[in-house]
């Protein structure tokens, strides 16, 4: 009999496995399209080739405690391996395909893998590129044959189905020895190693457990209960967490079957093929379907365009309800029904999101429009946070209760605290064993249980968790008050009009900011308008333009808590700009750069004037130099903050 | 030998495309042919696959003779060919026609197929299997249903080659593959190229990258104004006096 709920944690990754191939062993662990076709796999099949795959690694000589490295696409192999090399009490280390030699080579010899799995001709390559640097690999096994036969003579070089047949041979002669291994797994054990992204240095290998991963998904089905029957596509690097929490964590712990796409490019249709029931992806994947829908319905004829807005903005009025959870009046409720037959329906059903019950984003921001826009077609799409160390979700969003601007509150067994610092501190038992062979890194993180996340923010009254930035990146004003000029930026930037912005107040008594208008946009909007303009200086200093954009800065204070407002504002004369030393080359804002160089200006946001005169520059690409002198306006972002005691700038 | 051509010349009129020419391929050879503009690789090629008669000489494959054999007996005989100026059919999906290429090889009748049943259903069944079985060779998967008139030049090139591939040919003929391919393309195309190699297909190949040519064939022959100049292994044939000539011409002066 199948355990449930929290008992799943007494058991290992491969012990759940073998007791779902035994409970139900012709259900579908997983679909995998081959030659246009989706062919089912069984639990008892999963259980079987994973049987035959840790057989194959004990011929190999494979011991508890080694390493072996999987490069490959989304295929059931990947989980073979991933179950078969658990199941033999070793671990297995994710490596994303994408990864160039050289990474390979230093993932690979950082983690001491014996043996790797590569997925084709391309992956093995890379391997015999690095030969001499990763001593401590034996054995390569690749998966797709293709292109496969000069390597015949190399003994380094084998086949996954050579493999199994090794192990099936092995199986016959010592048919309890897997068995065995299974039984003596713990769940503390260190089952997988997972790389963190490493923005700032080389990426660590967080050392994860059984009882994380099973954790995490049944602490997340909790509150998000899912079915055995349900789908899942997977289509994500298995060597990013997410994947592994998605097809490993909550797959094994009672989920979904997995469904693994044909190639890569064909998972935005397989998607459709499948209707998957819950859909983990990054904003960037969101954003995408969100300007493939656009751009498609901007080529049809003008009345579906006419059809697409007017249901739409019925959508807009629904989802700032369902995101609250509230009961919409009766009138918006027949218009949403009505809506979502005519339109959300046959939009979600191509999609593939017809049945989809829950949607995830996490790893960045999404903008609040595109959030808005997913509620609004009938998608429940809800925003997570956590790291690696995690497991990836510590944080989401509860059905009802979904915001734009926070990633939620804890998940069942998790408690969150904010440092002094502002750090983010989480605990609960997804959080890992520690870094690989990185001690110091270890202590600084992992301490007394609590994961040091190395994000600042706070939570809201109703104690939904706030991030703003890494803590290295935040400031402080001179009243002591933390805050990321980044997060403000990103918010200012998600505004159409808006191309670049920064933000000041470090040792400042109040928040301002450089907003460089975006000259289309923008451009555009005056000529709607009626607005003549000469230059980007004219049209940047229009006061038509400025009461537009103090309405966009106005929508970002209204998002913010007192402190993080802000106060002044300038529309810069120039666009800020990679050539002028004001950008890096892959477009970050050089913040002290900016400052230095338009000073009077920044005095001027903190001086109470009304406008600075400015000298300036202009290089051209030809080299050559012009002087230009221009008046900027200071803008005051709430004026009628001071008129009238309420605050109550009417937007719109 | 697999391909003998022995002593083959083609006229039009007073033109000599092709004079006294004579090369064999052996069984799972990967062999070019070269040469400059109108030097007469593609009127070779037409003459192995049955769109021209030779007007003197003899051309046979595995002891067919194809001298005089028309286009779809040659196919039959198991040679198929990748044109340099795409023959698809645009405004069918890229499965429809791989599948169409195959019609050659359908035994079953107007009713069966009407009906869908007996040896429709099977034939169909199984052509489907090759078809996709060429499909995951050469990567189409992601335009399967796409319309062959919608697809970029570069994978309208790879459609080109499956569907040659689709008559599972024992004797591949590739006339420029590669023909105004981005670097990229044409590293993936050479890829798929020795992938089909490797995979015991006996490959002739007209290519004007010789940077390529040289790179993967295994032995080259080099055509000018219809006569073969010179013919081994590419280390050779490029180090032939003759063939330097007709690429970079005569220096006249010296």
């Amino acid at each position: 009999m199948m355990p449930s709920g929290y008992d799943l944690k007494k058991h290992t990754l491969p012990q759940l496995l073998r007791m779902r191939a035994q409970s139900t062993p012709t259900a579908v662990a997983m679909r995998q399209k081959d030659y246009g076709i989706w062919n089912e796999v069984s639990y008892a099949e999963y259980f079987r080739k994973a049987m035959l795959f840790a057989n194959g690694l004990l011929e190999l000589g494979f011991k508890p405690g080694e390493r072996l490295a999987v490069m490959a696409d989304n295929i059931p192999e990947w989980l073979y391996a991933e179950l078969g090399t658990q199941a033999v009490g070793g671990i297995s280390v994710g490596v994303y395909q994408s990864s160039l030699a050289p990474e390979v080579a230093y993932v690979l010899s950082y983690t001491g893998c014996a043996i790797v799995v590569a997925e084709d001709q391309e992956q093995v390559d890379k391997l015999l590129e690095i030969r001499s640097e990763i001593p401590t690999v034996r054995t390569v096994i690749y998966e797709d044959p293709k292109g496969m036969k000069a390597y015949d003579g190399d003994p380094w070089i084998m086949s996954f189905a050579e493999v199994l047949e090794l192990g099936a041979a092995y199986q016959r002669k010592h048919p309890k020895a897997v068995d065995d291994l299974i039984d003596q797994g713990k769940p503390e054990d260190v089952c997988h190693f997972s790389l963190t992204s490493g923005t700032t240095g080389r990426p660590k290998a967080a050392m994860l457990m059984h009882k994380n991963l099973v954790h995490m998904g049944v602490a997340l089905q909790e509150i998000d209960p899912l079915k055995p029957t349900d789908d899942y596509l997977s289509f994500l690097p298995f060597a990013w967490i997410g994947e592994q929490m998605m097809s490993v964590g909550m797959a094994l712990s009672g989920g979904f079957a997995v469904n693994f796409p044909e190639s890569v490019d064909t998972a935005m249709s397989d998607l459709k093929e499948i209707g998957p029931h819950v859909v983990f992806s990054p904003p960037r994947v969101w954003e995408g379907i969100q300007s493939n829908i656009w751009v498609r319905i901007s080529e049809t004829y003008a009345f579906n365009r006419w059809v697409y807005k007017a249901m739409l903005s019925i959508g807009y009025r629904a989802a700032e309800y369902r995101m609250k959870g509230r009961p919409m009046p009766l009138g918006l409720g027949l218009a949403y029904w009505f809506a979502d037959q005519i339109m959300f329906k046959p939009l979600r059903d191509q999609l593939g999101f017809l049945r989809l019950r829950r949607a995830y984003t996490g790893g960045a921001a999404l903008g609040p429009d595109v959030f808005k826009f997913y509620h609004a077609i009938g998608v429940n799409l809800k925003q997570i946070y956590g790291q690696t160390e995690i497991i990836g979700i510590a944080f989401v969003h509860r059905d009802g209760d979904v915001r734009n601007d926070t990633v939620g509150v804890p998940i069942p067994g998790g408690e969150v605290k904010i440092a002094e610092s502002g750090e983010i501190l989480a605990r609960s038992d997804a959080v890992v064993a520690g870094y690989w062979e990185r001690p110091e890194a270890t202590l600084e993180t992992f301490v007394d249980g609590w994961l040091h996340t190395g994000d600042a923010g706070y939570l809201t009254p109703e104690g939904h968790l706030v991030v703003i930035d890494r803590v290295s990146d935040v400031m402080h004003t001179s009243t002591g008050q933390m805050f990321s000029p980044q997060f403000i930026e990103n918010k200012l930037k998600f505004s159409p009009y808006i191309k670049e912005a920064v933000v000041f107040g470090d040792q400042r008594p109040y928040l301002t900011a450089f907003i460089n208008v975006d000259p289309q946009t923008v451009g555009k909007w005056a000529e709607d308008k009626g607005i003549a303009y000469t230059t980007y200086i004219d049209l940047s200093q229009k006061s038509q333009v400025a009461d537009l954009i103090r309405r966009e800065v106005h929508g970002v204070n209204e998002g913010l808590p007192e402190h993080l407002r802000l106060r002044r504002f300038v529309l810069l004369y120039k666009l800020l700009d990679a050539d002028d030393d004001e950008l890096t080359r892959t477009g970050k804002v050089r913040r002290k750069f900016v400052q230095e160089r338009y000073r009077p200006i920044v005095e001027g946001l903190y001086g109470g004037v009304s406008k600075v005169r400015v000298d300036t520059e202009f290089k051209y690409q030809d080299g050559s130099v012009q002087k230009v002198s221009t008046e900027v306006n200071v803008l005051e972002a709430e004026p009628s903050a001071v008129a009238s005691s309420e605050g109550g700038y009417v937007a719109r | 030998m697999q391909l003998e051509v022995k002593n083959v010349s083609l006229r039009f009129g007073g033109v000599n495309a092709l004079t006294d020419v004579s090369l064999d391929v052996k069984q799972g050879e990967l062999v070019s042919v070269i040469g400059p503009n109108g030097a007469g690789k593609t009127s070779l090629l037409n003459c192995i696959s049955g769109f021209y008669h030779p007007s003197a000489g003899r051309i046979t494959f595995e002891g067919h003779d194809l001298t005089h054999a028309s286009p779809h007996q040659v196919t039959k005989y198991g040679i198929a060919r990748a044109f340099q100026n795409i023959e698809l059919f645009s405004g069918l999906t890229v499965l429809e026609n791989l599948l169409l290429a195959r019609h050659t090889f359908y035994k079953y009748n107007f009713l069966e197929a009407v009906w869908v049943y007996g040896k429709a259903m099977r034939e169909g069944v199984a052509n489907r299997r090759i078809v996709e079985e060429v499909i995951d060779f050469m990567e189409l998967e992601g335009v399967r249903k796409a319309l062959v008139g919608n697809l970029p030049y570069g994978v309208r090139k790879r459609v080109e080659v499956a569907r040659a591939l689709s008559l599972s040919p024992k004797l591949l003929l590739l006339d420029e593959p590669m023909a105004g391919m981005t670097l990229e393309e044409k590293e993936d195309m050479v890829r798929f190229i020795l992938d089909i190699h490797e995979r015991g297909t006996t490959i002739i190949l007209i290519e004007h990258d010789l940077g390529v040519v040289m790179d993967i064939s295994q032995r080259v022959n080099v055509l000018d104004f219809g006569q073969l100049i010179a013919s081994g292994l590419p280390e050779e044939v490029s180090a032939n006096p003759r063939v330097q000539e007709a690429y970079v011409g005569v220096d006249h002066a010296a």
